[in-house]
């Protein structure tokens, strides 16, 4: 293992494990809203007892998140000082500001944690509020910084020194909008279906239960219009990369070669030493469609650059796929459980939507997952897009697979803990039914 | 003034997140026949505010990259093994502090054993990454890249003392605070008993890094031995921790909660005033390591902004979550 890979398999096994917290951290505070607002308007206990019992999940996953996000923010340094030396300064501004919404997070998710029975109801739940929006915005920084990796713009160069920045013009980025807007709605869709799925799974054994009714109720609402909304965000996403990162949108539609009315591929195995994708499915004309809004539009393939410069195309490939795939799936299941819910008037509670429910927990993690290693994997071998490489940013420390290999253990052991623990929480909802 | 904003969110965490890491020490410490209760009051102290308190060190750490970027890289290029020795500390401290909440009562002794150790680890090599730094030994090449074999720097005396040095004091806060919160008379002479002998051990920490500081850290050896300010400066130490470690005697904790927030400020401004005009003695000084003079103003006006959300954000939490012994500034 080269040091070079084992500093980015460490940046991605870090960048991996946080973004499930980080998800949590901005999906569950939504869910706890709702519950605790309803719980405001309709005095209906249950909704109380819901937010309380969805705030102790929150505060393990919290907690993990702030401290896998400490290690993230020392790791930039650690393991990439020469890209910290020159994009710091310029992209400065999203991280100081997200360091704020990061402050006001954590200051009311004390409040909102611990303040249960200290402050009245109604600042209990504008606390929550708070933790929403600052979690929220807190995302859209950090995401803000990487659109600038994927879009480096707000600064002048000359003889491959900084001469001028603005750091405005950075932070507002063309791609800040459309990842801040896929990202957020993905988190809303991976916590929704995820919490649906846990409770749809107890009510399969206790069907009954107005408690975990109310919870699918809120979670499959909650993440179902997000699943919905979702495409749409995500076509806007695709435009603007194929507008400002061709090449990266070549490597998720195994695009070899520059052509007119390019076809989708949907499936398949990239091969970069024949150039071709076996066992795909070509779809003719789409591609161009999707892209530019046009079936005969000239697409950029990979042969626009040279080899050095194209990132693993069968990876973001088939990541692109599994993203997609499961964003399909989950949208597919809102609008049946949608249909299903009209129906009945009320929360749909058939075993087999239940099931499909249950078996889909993990899956907005996956698509969520997928979609970063598309973006990331998508922009090599460039830490800043046609800027600098990955290779110029890494440290000279030696044998960085022995960190590598230690923060894997480390969350290794964590992911395992949080698990248990999780498991324990929703059993003991089991076993205490109001 | 960027550098100065650095130093004042450093003097806040270590006021604020260093007393939580305190806690996890004396909770090392927390036996005897009122052990269960000091743990209890260790966890109610800490439990809404310690991870508020901890953003500070991101705050740090995110304003050295934005206005310092050549030291941010120099510093996590050369210290990058006690800095993950500090992260993993970090990382274990948080989880286990939470898990110990939630997780079932026959793991709870565990996950307080690895609170408490991860409480000590994490502190001392911050200590001992402060302490490199501030021993003058980063050297840059011609091409201004820094040059380090990435361990001599701070697997030295110098450094490793500073980190003890760092326990003690972070322990000392803890517990000087912890006399104040504590409702139950037995607890608080518990926490008055660790607190003086925290400060003793503290006192005689500085005293063992000043001298190593003699070949370990020359020039900050000067500045804090030879300058006309420096005798002021040992004096008020001094007197500082003599009224404190007197007030802890006699049992009076809210004046000595003043005194121990006084000590540790003068401590860090002495420590910073000797690094001036360096960040990185002997070679890099601050206004060479600076970024462009718009990105200092635009980020001193984003904090400026910040701190009109945060500030009363940070009195709501400690309003509702520090009781009225908190507040209250008579005996």
């Amino acid at each position: 293992m080269t040091d070079l890979f084992a500093a980015r398999s460490q940046m991605a096994m870090s960048l991996a494990f946080h973004i499930v917290f980080a998800v949590v951290g901005i999906g569950m505070p939504l869910l706890m809203v709702v519950a605790e607002g309803l719980w405001l308007r309709t005095g209906n206990p249950v909704f109380r007892e819901l937010a309380r019992r969805w705030s102790k999940g929150t505060a393990i996953l919290f907690a993990v998140g702030a401290v896998s996000g400490t290690v993230l923010s020392f790791e930039l340094g650690l393991l990439w000082p020469g890209f910290m030396e020159f994009a710091g300064p310029i992209i400065g501004m999203p991280f100081s500001l997200e360091g704020f919404a990061f402050f006001t997070e954590a200051i009311f998710l004390g409040v909102y944690l611990y303040g249960w029975d200290r402050i009245s109801p109604r600042l209990h739940w504008l606390a929550g509020i708070m933790v929403m929006v600052s979690g929220m915005l807190s995302g859209v920084f950090v995401l803000a910084a990487n659109a600038w990796m994927n879009n480096p713009v707000g600064f002048e160069m000359a003889d491959g020194v900084v001469t001028s920045i603005d750091p405005v013009a950075a932070m507002f980025n063309p791609g800040m909008l459309p990842t801040g807007l896929h990202m957020t709605v993905a988190s809303f869709e991976a916590v929704g279906f995820a919490v649906a799925g846990i409770h749809a799974f107890v009510l399969l054994r206790n069907p009954n239960s107005a408690f975990h009714k109310a919870a699918l109720a809120i979670a499959l609402t909650v993440g179902g219009i997000a699943a919905v909304a979702q495409p749409a965000t995500g076509h806007f996403s695709a435009q603007h990369v194929a507008e400002h990162q061709p090449v990266k949108l070549a490597a998720m539609e195994a695009l070899w070669e520059t052509t007119t009315d390019a076809p989708f591929t949907i499936g398949g195995l990239p091969d970069a030493a024949t150039e071709t994708t076996p066992y795909g499915l070509e779809i003719p004309y789409l591609l161009s469609f999707l892209a530019f809004d046009d079936f005969h539009a000239e697409v950029q393939g990979l042969d626009s650059v040279p080899v050095e410069d194209r990132p693993n195309v069968a990876v973001v490939h088939v990541a692109f796929e599994i993203m997609v795939g499961i964003g399909m799936w989950l949208m597919g299941l809102a609008l049946v459980s949608g249909f299903m819910a009209w129906r009945v008037r009320g929360v749909p509670t058939s075993r087999p939507l239940l099931w499909a429910l249950a078996l889909s927990v993990p899956l907005g993690f996956i698509a969520v997952e997928a979609g970063w290693t598309v973006t990331e994997v998508g922009r090599q071998p460039w830490v800043i897009y046609e800027v600098m490489r990955t290779a110029d940013a890494v440290t000279p420390v030696p044998h960085l697979v022995v960190p590598f290999l230690t923060f894997s253990a480390l969350y290794l052991f964590l992911g395992i803990v949080v698990l248990v623990l999780l498991k324990n929480q929703v059993f003991a909802t089991v076993d205490h039914e109001p | 003034m960027v550098a100065g904003v650095i130093l004042v969110a450093l003097v806040v965490y270590t006021l604020t997140g260093g007393a939580d890491f305190g806690g996890g020490v004396l909770d090392l410490f927390a036996r005897g026949k009122t052990g269960s209760a000091q743990r209890k009051v260790i966890d109610n102290a800490i439990g809404p505010v310690w991870e508020a308190n901890h953003v500070w060190l991101i705050l740090v750490i995110v304003l050295m990259f934005v206005c310092f970027p050549r030291a941010f890289a120099a510093v996590s290029t050369v210290l990058h093994i006690p800095l993950t020795l500090m992260l993993i500390g970090i990382v274990l401290r948080g989880t286990a502090f939470v898990f110990r909440h939630y997780d079932q009562p026959r793991w709870h002794h565990s996950w307080s054993r690895v609170f408490a150790l991860a409480s000590v680890w994490t502190p001392f090599f911050l200590g001992v990454s402060l302490g490199a730094v501030a021993s003058g030994s980063f050297a840059f090449d011609a091409t201004g890249h820094v040059q380090s074999n990435f361990v001599s720097e701070w697997l030295a005396p110098f450094p490793l003392s500073v980190g003890a040095f760092t326990v003690a004091l972070f322990t000392l806060l803890g517990a000087t605070y912890l006399t104040v919160e504590a409702e139950e008379a037995d607890v608080r002479e518990a926490f008055r008993s660790r607190a003086l002998v925290a400060a003793v051990v503290t006192a005689g920490c500085a005293y063992v890094s000043l001298a190593l500081a003699a070949s370990g850290a020359p020039s900050l050896f000067t500045d804090l031995t030879q300058h006309v300010w420096s005798w002021g400066f040992q004096a008020l130490t001094l007197a500082l921790g003599t009224g404190l470690s007197a007030s802890l005697w006699s049992r009076r904790y809210k004046m000595a909660r003043v005194l121990v927030v006084l000590l540790v400020v003068a401590v860090e401004l002495g420590w910073a005033a000797s690094h001036v005009p360096y960040i990185l003695p002997p070679d890099l000084t601050l206004a060479d390591a600076a970024a462009p003079r718009n990105i200092l103003v635009n980020t001193l006006r984003l904090l400026a902004i910040g701190s009109v959300v945060l500030v009363p954000s940070f009195v709501v939490l400690y309003r509702v979550f520090k009781g009225p012994r908190f507040w209250s500034l008579s005996q």
